[in-house]
């Protein structure tokens, strides 16, 4: 069998390559079916050199059209699979943007159709980030109240099983990793400010200041976190400046307070809702200690399971995106045509 | 709403920022671009959500910071909702298809587009958005963009 010799030993298939490029992350990813993650290579974490050599400059990190290609041969070389002997291609078709979608999505139909036709899904973004989850787990994907923090979405789904998914609540506004971000902006932090302002506030009092819990008591599933810069905003100038380290802890901790006791009131009622007893908590966001501590804490109360996504695949990745390629290529669901657009507006449920 | 001059608004809500958005959008045609300049929390996003409403575009509009780009449909024209706020340069803007999005015949509304107020064409629209710490909130329609006000 010419399979065995470029294939894993241990190859239990398919095997899955998958290319993310909704937005930032040029992200390439090689699957041996559910279990196995052989390769997840995202171009803002590996120096990628050029032919000509060099490394990929700062200004660039958005470029998919030079990150793709080499990534591509990185993630092949770390797998130890040549493409001949890929099964399943799979590449993101939205939510994003348009241009970055079509890069990634475009190469992997190519890529299929090349190999001789084979199979290829168009996978939604935010199915991979609701998936993430129960990657690696031997149960596979159960029903569940799912919620998806990340700086671009605040989503609470019914996940009913795979494919089967209802949008119980999104963000009216900022998505609750924005949030973190524009405060941490304003506190004078550095970017990325979610992880900042998750470092200050371990030393501060999250009593200290009372923040807006925004829509904590609307009886629906819909998120608020514009209101939160507002809040940061009318209260800085009432303090000294420039802000001590003790205010400045206080001030991370108390606005991190706001935002988690909305995220966990929030997902206890969509867990008393769908009746579920398994919550899952994915997106970047989710890497928050708070979060993780005050989730964790409200499910041991209230006899409720709780998954959270391994960290490594909490910010955009492409194993998430084999992940789905493979439950959707094992549960027998058709491949997507080559026909198929991109969607930037693509929606997960309605 | 206190209307100070034909180019000054003073909304006292969330809802008069709507509606202003809403009567600007009755106006607009195919290739409008319109410039939103204002530090943070400032209405620019509630302003495009009137934009939204008063277009007839379907679905949520909420903030494209992370996904630099929002794309609305469903109305008398295609809302095409961009924010520069985590782009570095011009070379990053074209490179996301800001030329795509000039000549897709919708209505463009670019969240601090003073970062790089030349790539917009002459046409622009510009809108400043102001809140004092006394919460006195003003919007106003001006001839160019004043960047030196701009938060960075």
């Amino acid at each position: 069998m010419t399979r065995s010799a470029t294939a894993p030993p241990s190859y239990a298939g398919p095997l899955i390559l998958a290319l993310e490029s909704s937005c930032d992350e040029t992200a390439v990813a090689i699957a041996d079916g559910l279990d196995h993650i052989l390769a997840s290579e995202i171009s803002s974490q590996v120096e990628l050199h050029r032919p000509y050599g060099g490394v990929v400059p700062e200004l660039a990190s958005r470029n998919h059209n030079l990150n793709l290609r080499p990534l591509i041969d990185l993630a092949l070389e770390k797998a130890g699979v040549s493409i001949e002997v890929i099964d399943v291609f799979a590449a993101t078709a939205g939510p994003g943007l348009a241009s970055s979608l079509l890069i990634g999505n475009t190469t992997a139909k190519a890529l299929a159709l090349a190999a001789g036709g084979k199979p290829f899904y168009s996978i939604n973004h935010m199915e991979g980030h609701l998936l993430s989850p129960f990657m690696g787990d031997p149960e596979g994907i159960r029903p569940c109240a799912a919620l998806v923090v990340s700086g671009g979405h605040t989503l609470l789904i019914h996940l009913r099983g795979l494919g089967d998914y209802q949008l119980l609540g999104t963000t009216r506004d900022d998505a609750a990793g924005e949030a973190f971000d524009k405060v941490a902006k304003m506190l004078g932090l550095p970017y990325p400010g979610g992880p900042e302002i998750d470092r200050q506030a371990r030393a501060g009092d999250p009593a200290a200041f009372d923040f807006p819990r925004s829509m904590i008591d609307s009886g629906d599933l819909g998120f608020s976190f514009s209101g939160l810069k507002t809040a940061m905003f009318y209260q800085l100038p009432k303090l000294d400046q420039p802000l001590s380290p003790t205010c400045l802890a206080d001030l991370c901790a108390s606005f991190q307070e706001a935002v988690v006791d909305v995220l966990v009131a929030k997902a206890l009622t969509a867990i008393r809702q769908t009746g579920e007893t398994l919550l899952t908590l994915s997106g970047g966001v989710s890497c928050n200690h708070r979060l993780r501590e005050k989730m964790s804490a409200a499910c041991e109360k209230n006899g409720i399971e709780l998954k959270i996504a391994a960290p490594a695949w909490c910010t955009d990745n492409a194993a998430m995106i084999a992940y789905v390629a493979a439950a959707k290529a094992l549960h027998g669901v058709e491949p997507s045509s080559l026909d198929e657009d991109v969607n930037p507006n693509l929606r997960l449920a309605d | 709403m206190e209307e100070t001059s034909a180019n000054e608004w003073h909304p006292l809500s969330v809802e008069d920022t709507l509606s202003l958005g809403a009567s600007v959008a009755e106006g607009l045609e195919a290739g409008a671009v319109l410039g939103l300049m204002g530090r943070l929390g400032s209405g620019k996003t509630h302003f495009v959500k009137g934009l939204a409403r008063g277009l007839g575009c379907v679905g949520e509009v909420t903030s494209p910071t992370f996904t630099l780009v929002h794309e609305y449909t469903g109305g008398r024209l295609p809302l095409f909702h961009l924010d520069l706020y985590r782009l570095e340069s011009e070379e990053e803007l074209w490179a996301i298809g800001w030329e795509e999005y000039l000549d897709a015949g919708g209505v463009i509304a670019v969240e601090w587009a003073d970062k790089f107020p030349a790539v917009l064409p002459e046409m622009a629209q510009w809108w400043r958005f102001e809140v004092e710490e006394t919460g006195t909130r003003t919007i106003r329609r001006v001839d160019a963009p004043e960047t030196e006000e701009a938060e960075t």
